[in-house]
């Protein structure tokens, strides 16, 4: 029988790993011990994985299906509007090749606001 | 065909009125093969004018130069090599019934490559290269092999080896049968599927040359023409079956089975598209 972690303990762990695991995947953007989840979420290849298609700053080896995104809050002013393009960019323009991550439920209204919060920093 | 000129006329239209005024949008409601024949071909020649003709089908490498270089460089010593001379090994073993795969091909299965896929009007349905050699087998008492890769890369590679440089030559027989798997198979390329919402024309119409990460997209014209490929990301051999079940997993989609018939119909479309461009398979991509 192994012994079992207290919740709280548990949870502390957890989150240590997590935060080394963000940590690594955030490029040296975070401080140290500091989290960044929409930088985190915009990298992670499961999640936004918005460096597939653009070139952001603090990312490697970026694609270019898309624009660099530089430059957020003079070229979208309106939240809405930026948020409304990671939701579904086709509603806009039918042809866009960038997955609708709300409306196909890749990431959740939170997750994208947290991108958005990130995208912001850019 | 309606759909190829959908998505691509608004892109050549957009290209055209920048660069020598306005195109017709053509507007026909029939398949026409030659018509989308030539609408396709021309998109890719007038988007790459420094492109070759018959360079499309070295696929990535035709759009950059860089990845061109290191490709010459491992060319040298191909990383198929092996997969040929095991074809050939085969195709010089007789089954257990003394026959062998030539038997089943016209001109013993030697330089026939580019005539595949084929519409065959007896059963009323395209015939891969790939399935061609699989009832080649069961015709003859033995066991199919994987579509996807191993002993049936093999083949298809000392196939495609020996037929190197000769033009595609795909036919659409004037049958309705041969018309409708047209027109299915260009259907399913230009239809968008899975969570990330991807049709093949997303990539390979849409974004030729551009990159996902690091990797080069190639142009859908000529893309049937290297196959089967080594790809460094696989570590091995992989089938046109191989590399439409993966686009499909790629896009989040839910993969047909290797050679189900909406497979072939659209290797028939690409291969038509593909047509008067020479064989250069097996290849090598990154």
């Amino acid at each position: 029988m192994r012994p079992r972690l207290k919740s709280a303990q548990a949870a502390i762990l957890a989150g240590l790993l997590l935060g080394a695991m963000l940590g690594a995947d955030a490029q040296g953007q975070a401080l140290p011990g500091q989290v960044l989840p929409g930088q985190a979420l915009a990298f992670d290849r499961s999640k936004g994985n918005c460096l597939t298609c653009h070139d952001i700053k603090g990312g490697d080896a970026p694609g270019n299906l898309g624009p660099q995104l530089a430059d957020m809050k003079a070229w979208f002013p309106d939240r809405k509007e930026l948020t409304a393009i990671v939701f579904d960019e086709t509603k806009r323009n039918p042809r866009t090749v960038m997955p609708p991550f709300g409306r196909n439920l890749i990431l959740t209204d939170g997750e994208i606001e947290a991108i958005v919060d990130f995208l912001y920093t850019r | 065909m309606k759909t190829f000129r959908a998505i691509a006329s608004v892109v050549v239209t957009i290209a055209a009125l920048a660069i020598a005024g306005a195109r017709p949008a053509t507007a026909a409601d029939s398949i026409d093969p030659d018509a989308d024949f030539k609408a396709f071909r021309d998109y890719f020649t007038k988007r790459f004018p420094n492109v070759p003709l018959n360079d499309f089908v070295n696929g990535p490498y035709s759009m950059d130069a860089e990845l061109r270089k290191q490709w010459q460089a491992i060319d040298d010593f191909p990383p198929y090599d092996f997969a040929i001379d095991r074809g050939k090994q085969m195709f010089a073993t007789p089954f257990k019934n003394g026959k062998t795969y030539g038997d089943c091909f016209p001109d013993n299965g030697v330089g026939i490559r580019q005539n595949y896929p084929y519409f065959d009007l007896q059963s009323g349905e395209v015939i891969t290269l790939e399935l061609a050699l699989n009832r080649c087998r069961e015709t003859n008492g033995e066991e199919p092999y994987s579509y996807v890769k191993d002993e049936m890369a093999s083949l298809t590679a000392y196939m495609a080896f020996t037929s190197r440089g000769k033009p595609f030559d795909i036919k659409i027989p004037n049958d309705p049968r041969a018309l409708a798997a047209y027109q299915k198979g260009e259907e399913y390329f230009y239809t968008r599927r899975g969570q990330l919402n991807f049709s093949c024309a997303s990539c390979h119409v849409q974004n030729p040359g551009n990159h996902i990460r690091t990797e080069v997209l190639a142009p859908a014209l000529g893309i049937v023409a290297a196959m089967p490929i080594y790809r460094s990301e696989w570590n091995s051999m992989g089938t046109m079956s191989r590399r439409l079940v993966t686009c499909n997993s790629q896009v989040r989609g839910v993969p047909l089975k290797p050679q189900d018939e909406l497979y072939r119909d659209v290797e028939y479309y690409l291969s038509y598209m593909s047509n008067g461009l020479p064989v250069s398979g097996p290849g090598a991509r990154p």
